[in-house]
């Protein structure tokens, strides 16, 4: 028997989505003491080792320490997508002279986060499965675990979203996509989404360089007093034959640097059930099962990296390895549901990143990275199995190399000035007939400045892009492609506002405004055939209004956000059909996209005192997160196609629901967790010509996570809030702090039968168990 | 609590509101009943590649009623439909046949109401004759050659139309395209379409009787149609490289199965109707970065160009890919389609034998191959 019963208990990690650093706006000196110690508790709950570390007696008011940890956590938020390093507990001290005035200028407009358990406790396999939980986020997704997954932000297309991979841009110049479903959440410690970009001044110039951006962080090391090694090791199994294990080992090599190894092992059959059936007026026409076949996946990923300090800076080294052989699962026709192409992908980089703050008003920031990305196509012939299928084979190898500055200096207390200098140099080597082996270099040129006056901030960026675009060779064949495209440069702005109209309320106000664009690819350019040189940087103009609400009852938290856009992407790339063939096109700035937008996101969270008899506090909370998006995405391409029926022009665009969403309840007591997720996206069309033939049906899927972390160390089982790692003592048994924690999901729990991508079915039911052991 | 049952609900409803999509039959009036010895014709819409979109609509005379999508309605109980990519569309006898590229069948129809009757399994096939109680349907997947690149021959497959079964196989060139029976002899159009930039440049005689290839005439670069007319000349249209070599229509004589001349009009499509050859054709320039399209017309007895815009009301400017082409034989009326961007639907246009707009009609996507039903009497 428990006593329930409700206490004042601050509640914040395990807030789904958006977390309570978004309270960064705040400027008043409470709401600094509040963002710090949420803050705080979240970068602490969100690793694994200070599990049931939160204190049930915080509240709002300023702890003794707060000073500290504010400097500790200013340094971690401004810093976060570039340093991965977490300052151990006994190096806080030397951290705090790092930031004075930095902690007045946090991002303007806060991202949507996930992070640390939430995360963890999300039935999501790739970086793709968990961001659809964001708001105005749409997935193209193929299906099955080693299927593309692509993500588009507010409608404006997949190559206008950046994402980061600890700091750094990871790159594609051969077609611009970024596969996220090859981006495993093992060792992903938080994601986060920007609109615009990240209203942050002091960062490399590319981050002023998308419409949307993603921000993925790996894992940082995070050592218990007394520990200096940390292992954890995953095991997760399920449908589809998966087998993925995963070892991650982190090494503390001395109180300023630490290291951190993960490896990661992918197998999956890729098969399940799908199914295609016709009803009309209740009556069943034909239903069809079959199994997906060529989903298969072998996918191997090592990833090791150094981080340190030194006085009043910070660095990090990273090396990242990934090599898989896939399956390209293709359309579900009649007559043909078995496919064979084969898709192997290297990719190798290495990136570093340095900053430090050198004299009292100015810091400087480094980042350097060398890419080599490598792909392998097979479309087999196979004349005793299917001898329509034409022999392909083709290999791209990409290379990418980038150096990047940024500088900030404070000339008043609140008033920082920035200037970032990056440049990029892209090439493309491909054994197609007849390619032209195109190079980039691109210079980039940003320069921002943040200012605060009461409770207004402002910040403006502008960034200059110079593109200077080269081939190897001139095309034999094709006139178009005996010179390379022209090249660029352009100037795009920047604006972000922010307004807290009452100093008592946790409201307020913030707009943006963004220009920017996207280079055409190597392959809109100088793909056989279909590539274009004439063609323009493709632009994206965003207005956001927006407004956040926050507010704290005894037990309740509550966190609104609601962001209005508009949306206008002109000299689209589109590919419009040539010539006097079938299935010959042009890539041409033909395309032109207007969205109207709301994305809501409400969180809130409760937590109740539980007792037992002995009078033990087991706190129990319940945490629910809701995202809404509307968006009105419509094509106004062609004015021609304007039939009222069947006409494209003025129509929604391919894909785009009116209406999505999502919901997640997370609860947690003791060493329980349960989560349940729910998404949902509306009806929408296959193409922007919105009849009923292209109609595609709602999907909604809900997924459960039950798991149980089983203590082996000598720390007592007390649950949450009590086991303060100090039970298991100095640690000096190498097994005292393990944990096992066992975790069941079940995914599309209804067994709904879906398509994402028209012919590109989706699972139904699916089941996986994850077995983790954290020594 | 209220929250979870808010959800909950909210859940509910939504499980709720996935409805089965209905596609009702849809027939438009688009004219005025017309009675001739043809009854109507069938409009085969190819559908986007991988998209399973391949439909049926069919005109009727009899009553100027145009049905969109009747293989559906027809056959309801076919699983997943027509299939992916219709490539041609013909009747002999008493059925209709449709090739369907992407799902490697022919599909088997009674022609006089599309019910299914069955299908031949063709893989990769392409277009389809007839001959003394036997189809032909070329098709690109033959055997491969490493030569020293990997290179897959074409292959013309022969079918016994009352059992449905591929009898036999004659090896022509590199991805066949239309075929045309003249007398005892199959010309096969050789694309090489796969093969940039050594393209195929001839035309396959194949004799029926031992069904071996006997001849290839060197004609062009990547040839797509042949018709024959009835003075004995073999129509023939290139596609050309798109880049030097432009599209051009040449002429074979069939009697001596040597190339005769050329006429320097490009071709996408065309249709023969007595000594008429109504052709449109729409090229890529690389100076406009635009599709250039003109619809001209051949007078096969005089071998050359009568006009150059049959379309003479200006309506042309509403066709953004003309793709389908076929002529009446009894009103001359003229039929063109237009693909648009390949991904919506179509839309088919009549003109009178004047060139003036008649009526126009949405189809399914990628409007493109015509068969007419009933007999052709004047």
């Amino acid at each position: 028997m428990f006593l329930i019963r409700t206490s004042f208990l601050l509640l914040s990690a395990l807030l789904p989505v958006q977390t309570f650093a978004q309270s960064s706006e705040q400027s008043s000196e409470q709401a600094e003491q509040s963002l710090v110690q949420s803050s705080e508790q979240s970068s602490e709950q969100s690793s694994e080792q200070s599990f049931g570390q939160a204190q049930p007696s915080h509240n709002t008011q300023p702890s003794p320490d707060s000073t500290h940890s504010l400097d500790k956590v200013t340094v971690e938020l401004r810093n976060y997508e570039t340093i991965r390093h977490t300052p151990p507990p006994d190096s806080t001290h030397s951290l705090n002279e790092v930031t004075v005035e930095g902690n007045r200028y946090k991002e303007i407009i806060p991202s949507q986060k996930l992070q640390g358990e939430q995360l963890e406790s999300l039935s999501s396999f790739s970086v793709a499965d968990a961001i659809r939980y964001f708001s105005g986020v749409q997935i193209k997704d193929y299906g099955g675990i080693g299927g593309l997954k692509t993500v588009d932000i507010r409608s404006m297309g997949t190559n206008h979203l950046g994402v980061f991979y600890d700091g750094i841009q990871l790159g594609n110049a051969q077609n611009g996509q970024i596969d996220l479903g090859k981006f495993s959440l093992d060792n992903i410690e938080e994601i986060s989404l920007y609109n615009g970009q990240k209203s942050e001044i002091f960062q490399p110039a590319k981050d002023f360089g998308s419409s949307g951006t993603i921000y993925l962080r790996t894992r940082r090391p995070n050592f218990d007093s007394g520990k200096k090694t940390n292992i954890k090791i995953y095991f997760r199994t399920g449908s589809f034959e998966l087998a993925n294990p995963s070892i991650l080992w982190e090494q503390k090599i001395s109180n300023n640097i630490n290291s951190s190894l993960n490896a990661e092992y992918i197998y999956s059959s890729g098969k399940y059930k799908y199914r295609y059936r016709k009803v009309e007026n209740g009556v069943v026409l034909w239903d069809t099962i079959g199994v997906r076949h060529n989903g298969d996946i072998n996918a191997l990923r090592v990833e090791g990296s150094v981080n340190g300090i030194v006085e009043q800076g910070l660095w990090n080294a990273k090396a990242y390895f990934y090599n898989s052989e896939k399956g390209i699962p293709g359309a579900i026709v009649n007559n043909k549901t078995m496919n064979w192409q084969r898709q192997w992908d290297r990719n190798f980089f290495a990136q570093g990143s340095f900053q430090k703050q050198f004299f009292k008003n100015y810091e400087m920031l480094v980042n350097v990275k060398y890419a080599n990305d490598w792909m392998h196509y097979l479309n087999p012939y196979l004349p005793n199995i299917d001898s329509s299928s034409l022999r392909i084979d083709n290999t791209f190898l990409q290379q990418e190399i980038y150096t990047s500055i940024a500088n900030k200096y404070a000339i008043f207390p609140n008033w920082d000035v920035n200037l970032s200098l990056d440049y990029q140099w892209n090439i493309l080597d491909a054994d197609l007939r007849d390619f032209v082996f195109p190079q980039r270099n691109t210079i980039l040129l940003a320069g921002a400045s943040a200012f605060e006056w009461k409770w207004f901030k402002i910040q403006v960026s502008v960034l200059g892009t110079f593109v200077l675009e080269k081939i190897t060779r001139a095309s034999e064949y094709n006139p178009q492609q005996q010179q390379s495209a022209d090249n660029t440069m352009k100037w795009t702005p920047a604006i972000f506002l922010s307004y807290q109209p009452s100093l008592h309320h946790k409201f307020n106000l913030r707009a943006f405004y963004k220009r920017i664009f996207r280079m055409p690819t190597f392959n809109d350019l100088y793909y056989t055939d279909i590539g274009n040189i004439d063609l323009k940087p493709e632009y994206t103009t965003q207005y956001n209004v927006g407004l956040q609400y926050q507010k704290e009852f005894k037990i309740v938290q509550l966190n609104f956000t609601a962001d209005a856009y508009y949306n206008d992407v002109t000299n689209k790339i589109i590919a419009v059909p040539k010539g006097n063939s079938q299935y010959r096109w042009m890539m041409m700035n033909l395309g032109r996209v207007k969205i109207v937008g709301v994305d809501v996101v409400a969180q809130t969270g409760l937590t109740f005192a539980t007792y037992s008899r002995s009078g033990t506090l087991y706190p129990l909370q319940i945490n629910f997160g809701l995202n809404y998006t509307y968006q009105s995405a419509r094509d106004f391409s062609d004015p021609n196609d304007n039939d009222p029926e069947a006409g494209t022009y003025g129509r929604q665009i391919a894909y785009i629901p009116w209406h999505n969403g999502s919901a997640i309840v997370n609860m947690s007591w003791r060493l329980w967790e349960l989560n349940y997720s729910f998404i949902y996206v509306g009806e929408r069309y296959h193409v922007s010509s919105n009849i009923r033939e292209n109609y595609e049906q709602p999907w909604y899927t809900h997924d459960f996570t039950l798991g149980k972390t089983f203590k082996i160390g000598k720390g007592k089982d007390t649950g949450k809030g009590k086991d303060t790692g100090k039970n298991t003592g100095k640690g000096k048994k190498f097994f005292a702090h393990t944990k096992i924690k066992i975790s069941m999901e079940i995914n599309n729990i209804f067994n709904q039968y879906y398509d994402v991508v028209v012919r590109y079915p989706m699972p139904g039911r699916n089941y996986k168990l994850i077995i983790m052991v954290d020594i | 609590m209220r929250k979870i049952i808010t959800l909950a609900l909210t859940g509910f409803c939504l499980t709720s509101c996935r409805k089965d999509i209905v596609l009702p039959p849809q027939i438009i009036t688009v004219s005025t009943p017309e009675y001739t010895s043809i009854q109507g014709f069938y409009l085969l819409n190819e559908g986007n590649m991988g998209s399973n979109k391949s439909t049926l609509d069919y005109y009727s005379y009899d009553s100027g009623k145009y049905y969109r999508n009747i293989f559906a309605s027809v056959n309801p109980n076919v699983p997943m439909e027509m299939g992916d990519a219709g490539n041609d569309i013909k009747i002999y006898g008493s059925k209709l046949y449709a090739v369907i590229n992407c799902s490697n069948k022919v599909e088997v129809m009674e022609a006089q109401t599309a019910k299914r009757l069955g299908q031949i399994n063709i893989p990769n096939c392409r277009y389809i004759r007839f001959h003394g109680g036997y189809a032909y349907v070329t098709s690109y997947a033959g055997p491969v050659q490493l030569n020293p690149d990997y290179e897959q021959k074409g292959y013309v497959a022969k079918v016994d139309t009352a059992t449905f079964q591929v009898l036999d196989h004659c090896i022509v060139g590199f991805q066949p395209d239309e075929l045309e029976i003249v007398g005892s002899k199959i010309y096969v159009a050789n694309s090489g379409g796969y093969m940039f930039p050594n393209y195929e440049s001839t035309v396959s005689v194949i004799d029926i009787e031992t069904f071996t290839e006997t001849k290839r005439i060197e004609v062009a670069r990547n040839l797509h149609r042949l018709r024959a007319d009835k003075y004995g000349n073999l129509w023939v249209s290139s596609r050309g490289d798109y880049y030097n070599q432009p599209s051009r229509l040449y002429w074979v004589d069939t009697k001596t199965d040597s190339l005769i001349d050329s006429l320097n009009i490009a071709v996408s499509n065309f249709h023969l109707d007595d000594d008429l050859l109504y052709a449109y054709s729409t090229e890529w320039s690389y100076i406009t970065m635009s599709n250039v399209i003109t619809y001209g017309i051949v007078d096969v007895t005089k071998k050359e160009v009568v006009t150059t815009n049959f379309i003479t009301d200006g309506t042309e400017q509403n066709i953004k890919i003309p793709y389908g082409i076929m002529v009446n034989p009894i009103t001359k009326d003229i039929y063109v389609t237009d693909a648009k961007n390949y991904v919506s639907p179509g839309t088919l246009y009549c003109f009178d034998k004047n060139g003036k707009q008649k009526w126009n009609v949405r189809t399914g996507d990628i409007p493109a191959h015509f068969v007419f039903l009933g007999k052709i009497k004047k």
